[in-house]
């Protein structure tokens, strides 16, 4: 076996070295009841070659989105990354190392996360962010459990426009942490309804902006509401590049913000491994959950970088920790933090633009097919129109057509009675002639 | 000395020899080939970028009116040239698994084969949407319906959620389809009982599942106390949570037994799955009464660490927590294809609900399958064998110089030392694993478990060839012969070799510093 260095004399000698008469010896406290004699049922080893050709054919029967038009959006977007970042990403030394428990020989991953650290607090306009989160859902549902510790209240109101698979992952961990949702109804406006909602016993208010419907919002009214009523505002965003030309969470006063980091230095694929943003106030930084990266000194007073404040975590304070995540997304971290630094500020703000304004153009050409009314008044690169058919129905007969036509809302939430709203996207990897495809051949699925 | 609340010194002592006299000092700060690397926010242009992108008209942007964002966001930019050295220059100063043996207990540092990573960027795997119609993805769910067969005949258990996306977050599908299943027969149930060598993250998601944590007694071979287990287990008992082999590097000989006193109560019994590596092949799960474990694709099917993540944490699950399991999973349409089931109705109705947005780590699942495939059911079972070998031969070649916590025996994966043998030589566990550093090794996993004084915790898997562990074995026995032999010198300023000496971490903690400011710099 190529991964296995040991021979068969070695395995023997090494025996002779430990004084057993084979590896049997070495098993000799499973019970023998549990032990197989055999082999599992399954192939047996196989080459590079035939590993390869087994899963390029799986491969080749994806329909990628960079194929043909292609216009989902909804929490995973289709950018361009440049090729220096999968590059780098791939170094052994990024690739193949653990998380940095021994900071000194740990530094490379260390000094990126404070870079990462620092881009996602510049980003998101608050003072500190984590180390990552696995991806934008469980980090909503974390900064969920961390206001109900923060204000000790129970009550958490969740806006109708967060993406439907974030709420479902909040309800799992509110369900059993004992919080009570209130989970307003999907619209396109939905952020509307969220201030009348706010009482006395809400720890915070989740707010998505741009929204699942691609609403973009100032929340400033509903931040100010929320701290009038002494709770927490948790701004979400999915499409973390519309932070290169929308208000910042932290201007609009949120006290937390989490975002899918997905869209910058990494790909689609299909719908992971992502990065979690998670950022917050100075003030609660000693209630966030994850890993924090921070700076220090070495014994030569050299500057470095270390894990701290891990009294907050699962390995040292075991069932008092604030979270129980161990793992999370560092090479994914990584990619985005490369990709952030090619970028700059200058290149983000540029790309946000060219997204938005290649939105428009999608519209534009949306809007004059007969029968669809655009939904959503002020979007960033994703918005929702209506239908005169069933939205499913129609993804499937331009999917046949070779057009990925975007996401039917009651994919997502099939209980909200919209199945004639679809969500549609455009980036900057969206060509002109795509654009003008989907519009000629929607005409002639509603026709 | 300042030490953390597992008493690991978290700062150097005063008045230890300085890296001066032993280095000589250049006089630009850089040292040969380790350059001495600036932050991003201290080399980059504010207006620089390594991305050229067409213009665009800014009007564009006014339906926006009033939600744009003006204020100067604060992220230099660089050329790609600059990027690149930037980070291939950080890259140095790290270890990585490809440089040298990785030996970090409980960790599973083993190699990662670049084809993976190769089949992993197909694009048709990563340039696939996971919202897109499910007729244009069968390849992806065909590939995620094998890889649950081959999770699934491993461990003898009839189902697996995906979708989990870490060990951690395994742990949390295991114990939300414990309590649900639990809620579903109207049994409120309260606690969860954990051994006290588990991980961190056992009680911490037991606690975040609003159980309250109980802790299982050890005996005196490092094992599960059968008797104060039994003590503890009656009808408010939610699950036992059990890693297995153990963090000690044991198998627990009584797992069939504590299966059986777990279920005679009504409760469900959890494995943490960390350390299959050690078993994978050789025993099923689902044969000692297993109703849930994680399973770190991170570990045992060798998906690269990456620094911290990510990882992928499916859980198999017995058929009395099956029906429990989260959305989404794959059916299969009985003509070779395959549908998504992505919401709580008609068969799927008794499901907790959903653990993340969309279906788990795909980039992850790839690597896995590709790594089962090409090892085989022989090539698995052999992993287990050799890594189970590596770990009893380093214990065999190093026990005559360090102690064992527990009576002499066959350990599984990996070989546990305690501290005792430091005695009286001035030298920590936390000195002896800096000064291997300066011998060229990544340290073992120290201080845990924790239920061992200055545990050194060694798991070499099986990708170390036997010239790699012979390599380590000298090193550590120099070392080891050095502390008792007086040279706590060696050991109490090091390491003097590596990119940074050893780092303030109460400085670090007192005063966080989290992010680069510029009155800061």
């Amino acid at each position: 076996m190529r991964y296995l260095p040991l021979t068969a004399d070695d395995r023997a000698g090494m025996l002779d070295v430990i004084g057993a008469a084979s590896i049997d010896d070495l098993f000799v406290d499973v019970p023998k009841a549990a032990q197989r004699a055999g082999l599992v049922d399954l192939p047996l080893l196989a080459g590079e070659m035939e590993v390869e050709r087994e899963l390029s054919a799986l491969a080749a029967a994806n329909r990628t989105a960079g194929s043909g038009p292609f216009f989902c959006g909804a929490g995973a977007y289709r950018h361009h990354v440049p090729a220096s970042v999968d590059h780098i990403i791939q170094r052994s030394e990024f690739l193949t190392s653990y998380t940095p428990y021994q900071p000194e020989i740990a530094q490379g991953t260390l000094q990126c996360l404070f870079e990462f650290q620092t881009q996602v607090a510049a980003l998101t306009g608050l003072d500190v962010a984590n180390a990552s989160m696995y991806d934008g859902s469980t980090a909503t549902a974390e900064a969920v459990m961390m206001a109900h510790r923060v204000t000790r209240r129970k009550k958490a109101v969740l806006s109708g426009g967060l993406h439907p698979h974030y709420r479902e992952t909040t309800q799992t961990l509110a369900h059993v942490a004992g919080v009570d949702l209130t989970c307003l109804a999907a619209a396109v406006d939905a952020e509307a309804a969220v201030i009348d909602a706010i009482d006395a016993d809400t720890a915070c208010v989740v707010v998505q902006t741009p929204n699942v419907f691609g609403t973009a919002t100032d929340v400033t009214a509903i931040a100010q509401a929320a701290h009038a009523a002494g709770a927490l505002l948790i701004v979400v965003t999915t499409e973390a590049i519309s932070y290169g030309l929308l208000k910042s969470p932290g201007e609009m006063g949120a006290d937390i913000a989490v975002a899918e980091g997905q869209s910058i230095g990494n790909a689609l694929n299909f719908g992971g491994p992502y990065v979690g943003l998670f950022a917050a106030r100075e003030k609660l930084v000693r209630q966030m959950p994850g890993r924090l990266c921070g700076e220090t000194v070495d014994a030569d007073g050299r500057r470095g970088f270390v894990l701290t404040l891990s009294t907050r975590e699962q390995h040292i304070r075991r069932d008092k920790a604030t979270s129980n995540i161990c793992t999370n997304s560092g090479l994914c971290a990584l990619a985005f933090t490369i990709h952030m630094s090619l970028l700059g500020e200058t290149g983000l703000r540029r790309l946000a633009a060219i997204n938005h304004q290649r939105a428009r153009e999608l519209k534009t050409a949306l809007a004059a097919v007969p029968g669809v009314e655009i939904l959503t008044p002020r979007f960033f690169n994703e918005f929702a129109i209506r239908l005169p058919k069933n939205a499913h129905a129609v993804v499937g007969e331009l999917a046949r057509r070779n057009i990925i036509a975007g996401v039917p809302f009651a994919r997502l939430d099939p209980k909200a009675g919209l199945d004639d709203v679809l969500l549609v996207c455009a980036t900057e990897t969206t060509l002109p002639q795509d654009i003008a495809a989907f519009a000629q051949q929607l005409s002639e699925v509603l026709a | 000395m300042t030490l953390n609340t597992v008493g690991r010194p978290t700062r150097m002592e005063e008045g230890v020899s300085a890296a001066s006299e032993y280095l000589h000092p250049t006089l630009t700060g850089a040292r040969g080939l380790l350059q001495d690397e600036p932050l991003i926010f201290e080399l980059g242009g504010w207006e620089k970028t390594g991305v050229d992108l067409p213009d665009c008209d800014a009007s564009q942007s006014d339906d926006l009116g009033d939600l744009v964002r003006t204020a100067r966001i604060g992220l230099p930019g660089l050329s790609e040239p600059e990027t690149l050295r930037h980070y291939v220059r950080l890259s140095q100063k790290n270890h990585a698994i490809d440089l040298a043996l990785y030996p970090l207990g409980s960790c599973t540092m083993k190699h990662n084969p670049r084809l993976n990573e190769k089949m992993a960027r197909l694009p048709g795997f990563a340039d696939i949407h996971p919202l897109q119609p499910e007729s244009t993805v069968q390849g992806a769910l065909s590939l995620m319906d094998r890889l649950a067969h081959w999770l699934k005949t491993l461990t003898g258990m009839p189902a697996v959620a995906l979708s989990p996306k870490a060990g951690a977050h395994g742990e949390l599908c295991g114990l939300l389809a414990i309590r649900a299943a639990h809620e579903a027969k109207g049994d409120a149930r309260k606690t969860v009982l954990v051994p006290m060598s588990a991980h961190g993250t056992n009680p911490a998601t037991a606690a975040f599942v609003g159980y309250q944590v109980v802790e299982i007694a050890q005996t005196d071979d490092g094992r599960v106390d059968l008797a104060d287990l039994e003590a503890k287990l009656h009808d408010d008992v939610a699950a036992v949570m059990v890693t297995n082999p153990n963090t000690c590097g044991l198998f627990e000989r009584d797992i069939i037994e504590i299966a059986r006193l777990t279920h005679a109560v009504g409760a469900y019994f959890y494995c943490d799955g960390a350390n299959f590596n050690a078993i994978v092949g050789r025993v099923r799960p689902g044969d000692l009464g297993v109703d849930a474990m994680h399973i770190n694709l991170h570990k045992t099917f060798s998906t690269p660490h990456g620094g911290g993540g990510p990882g992928a944490g499916p859980v198999v699950l017995s058929a009395a927590l099956a029906p429990f399991a989260p959305t989404p999973w794959i059916v299969s349409t009985g003509e070779g294809g395959f549908d998504l089931i992505e919401e709580a109705k008609a068969d799927a109705a008794q499901t907790f609900g959903r653990m993340c947005a969309f279906h788990g780590q795909m980039g992850m699942f790839v690597r896995a399958y590709a790594y089962m495939r090409s090892h085989g059911a022989d090539g698995l079972r052999q992993v287990a064998h050799d890594a189970v070998l590596n770990a009893n031969y380093i214990k065999a070649s190093l026990k005559d110089l360090m102690t064992q916590p527990f009576p002499d025996g066959p350990c599984m994966h990996e070989a546990l030392f305690d501290d005792a043998w430091l005695d009286g030589t001035g030298v920590t566990t936390l000195d002896f694993a800096k000064a291997m550093i300066d011998e060229g090794f990544h340290p073992m996993t120290m201080y845990f478990p924790l239920v061992v004084h200055g545990a050194m915790l060694i798991e070499p898997t099986e990708t170390e060839s036997r010239a790699e562990l012979d390599r380590f074995i000298t090193a550590v026995r120099a070392l080891a012969t050095a502390a008792k032999a007086g040279d706590a010198e060696r050991f109490k300023a090091a390491p003097f070799h590596a990119p940074l000496r050893r780092l303030d971490e109460t400085q670090a903690a007192r005063k966080p510093r989290l992010r680069w400011t510029p009155q800061a710099a």
